[in-house]
């Protein structure tokens, strides 16, 4: 299966979806698929149901995370200094914006071919984390994009039963997320005892204002 | 324990009232019931006997496996995947190197596929005897069925421990190849184990297989169509029980399936009496894979020696592998940023994604049904919640 090929097919098909061709330079050569969200469940029924692709088995759904990233720069320049042009280095930082990213492992039954990978990611990780839901089209998806949700916090719109699927109702953040910070007490659980409760949400608070350094220290 | 912090007070009932429902009983069995092989839960609404609705309640046994491994180094996750499916920790170790080998591109020596065949086959067997065991204690069939498994299971721990030092935590793949060669004598005494296991397989199949208690609880029960079974991404014997003719081994001819002979059984009932049979099917299949692969092994290295198991770094990319373990399909997604540690790692578990139509199997059947299917999806607690 070329991805080429499938590429150009799905074009073809799913009038203005936008697609690229996501190269891995691994020697597994899985190269994938990145999808706009808009068009994500059509390009998904498509494949799912093409003759020639029949891509009717969804095996793996993860999520990935990519922070922010700061790059700097450092950048000449002619300023005035005391009176006196001068060239100055100065250090420029940009911020890359992070993102969540939903990849798709998926193979045909019926023509026993596959993987074919297909991604998705979010606008960014803070309030755009929204996805379309691929359990409509798959069944597969179900618990796995549960599992998402909770370890990540993508949201998947028009999945049929959203709620966490492995830590509680109650737990607040993403485990699985890079800059998760662990609780500074293990034993937070939901029927914790109010000094525990009250320190757990000392902790929260304090990791949502980005206070972590002091609270090092208690 | 207060009721209001905890997760069944926000499960959501229908209402209690209305055409057709005059009494709806909400029970929770688990995460202690002994039929839910492990920590498991599942909220069951019964309209007196009959099962309206279930929820399964998971993450009992979460520990972030996966966040762990992203902290560790990539051979440093070896032992731990050990703990995912405890039955069979040697697949689990198969898929692992499996997805590590593929991101890196390391070649596996001849030997070594041979032993990893013969491992992961004969947890193939330790897994389905045990299974059916568990499925017949479900079914009340107290001791007798479970004890003939468990007798066979533990001639093969044996085996498992002369070779590799554990009976259950084995850690012994190694990325290209294996951790050590097989000690004196071992290869002899799995052909005798191999050698009889058929006369253990025979005197279970007398005792359950056309048994007429064991049919009236299974067959028509929990009946899953292959084309929920496709759509659902369910894989191993449950899939191939309703008729999926969708076998890894043969799809994907890892390793050196392609070298041995053997037959994929299928169902046609999709019930869990196929699976069941399913299962007895494939245990046959799995000793003429492992008497073909015991004659052919040949000698060599165990280990690619230019494989660097210390420092380990693979290039940036991204792999995935998978294998067909007992349970159904066993995955690994590693992302590797060129660090030490992988910068993500995913373990693809057949036990969860299995579960997705637990719902779906239960609906309208009775309680004493439910314990039935569950036991014959083969879930294992360690892999689900990881």
């Amino acid at each position: 299966m070329n991805l080429e090929t499938v590429k150009s097919e799905i074009e073809a098909n799913v009038p203005g979806c936008r697609l690229e061709l996501v190269v891995n330079p691994s020697p597994s050569g899985q190269h994938s698929l990145l999808l706009d969200a808009e068009h994500a469940s059509a390009v998904a029924a498509y494949l799912r149901d093409a003759a020639d692709l029949r891509i009717d088995f969804c095996s793996n759904v993860t999520g990935i995370d990519w922070p922010d990233k700061e790059l700097s720069q450092k950048v000449k320049l002619r300023k005035l200094v005391d009176g006196v042009e001068q060239e100055v280095e100065e250090t420029r930082i940009t911020t890359v914006p992070g993102s969540l990213e939903v990849v798709y492992h998926l193979y045909s039954v019926e023509k026993k071919h596959g993987p074919l990978v297909l991604r998705m990611r979010t606008q960014d990780r803070d309030a755009g984390v929204h996805l379309p839901s691929l359990t409509p089209i798959w069944r597969s998806a179900e618990l796995q994009e549960r599992e998402i949700f909770d370890l990540f916090g993508v949201v998947f719109d028009g999945h049929p039963d959203l709620r966490r699927l492995l830590m509680w109702d109650e737990f607040q953040d993403h485990p699985m997320r890079r800059d998760y910070r662990d609780p500074d007490d293990y034993e937070y659980e939901p029927t914790a005892h109010d000094e525990v409760l009250q320190r757990a949400q000392q902790h929260l608070s304090q990791a949502n204002t980005a206070q972590l350094s002091e609270a090092e220290g208690r | 324990m207060s009721t209001a912090t905890h997760p069944a007070a926000h499960f959501e009932l229908e209402p209690r009232t209305g055409p057709g429902i005059e009494q709806l009983l909400e029970i929770s069995m688990g995460p202690q019931h002994p039929s839910t092989h492990g920590v498991f839960r599942m909220n069951v609404v019964l309209d007196g006997e009959r099962v309206v609705r279930l929820k399964p309640v998971f993450g009992y046994l979460h520990r972030n496996h996966e966040k762990i491994a992203e902290s560790e180094t990539y051979l440093g996750s070896m032992p731990y995947t050990d703990r995912l499916d405890y039955i069979c920790p040697l697949t689990n170790n198969w898929a692992y190197a499996l997805a590590v080998e593929k991101l890196a591109g390391i070649q596996v020596p001849e030997r070594a596929e041979y032993l990893r065949v013969i491992t992961g086959e004969l947890t193939r067997l330790q897994n389905h005897a045990c299974l059916i065991g568990f499925l017949m204690q479900d079914m009340g069939a107290s001791g007798t069925p479970l004890m003939y498994a468990f007798r066979q299971r533990e001639i093969i721990l044996d085996l498992f421990e002369a070779l590799t030092g554990a009976r259950m935590m084995c850690n012994y793949m190694r990325f290209g190849g294996c951790r050590v060669d097989l000690p004196a004598g071992w290869l002899d005494q799995a052909k005798r184990v191999v050698a009889d296991f058929p006369r253990f397989m025979d005197e279970y199949e007398r005792l359950l297989v056309s048994n007429e208690i064991l049919m009236d609880r299974t067959q028509d029960v929990g009946v899953l169509s292959k084309e929920l079974a496709v759509s659902a991404g369910i894989s191993g014997p449950m899939a191939r029980a309703s008729g999926v003719d969708y076998d890894i081994r043969k799809v994907d001819r890892y390793s050196i399936y392609d070298r041995f002979n053997f037959r994929v059984p299928l169902g046609s009932h999709g019930d869990v009496y196929d699976r069941f049979m399913v299962r007895i099917l494939e245990m046959r299949e799995s000793v003429g894979i492992l008497q073909q692969a015991m004659r052919d092994i040949p000698e060599g290295p165990i280990v690619d020696p230019k494989t660097k198991i210390r420092g380990f770094r693979p290039k940036p990319g991204e792999a995935y592998g998978r294998i067909e373990a007992p349970k159904g399909e066993l995955g690994f997604y590693l992302v590797s940023d060129g660090s030490p540690n992988p910068y993500r790692y995913r373990v693809r578990p057949p036990s969860l994604v299995n579960l997705t139509v637990l719902e779906d199997l239960c609906l309208g059947r009775n309680v004493a049904d439910i314990v039935v299917i569950l036991g014959s999806i083969d879930i294992v607690l360690g892999e689900v919640d990881r």
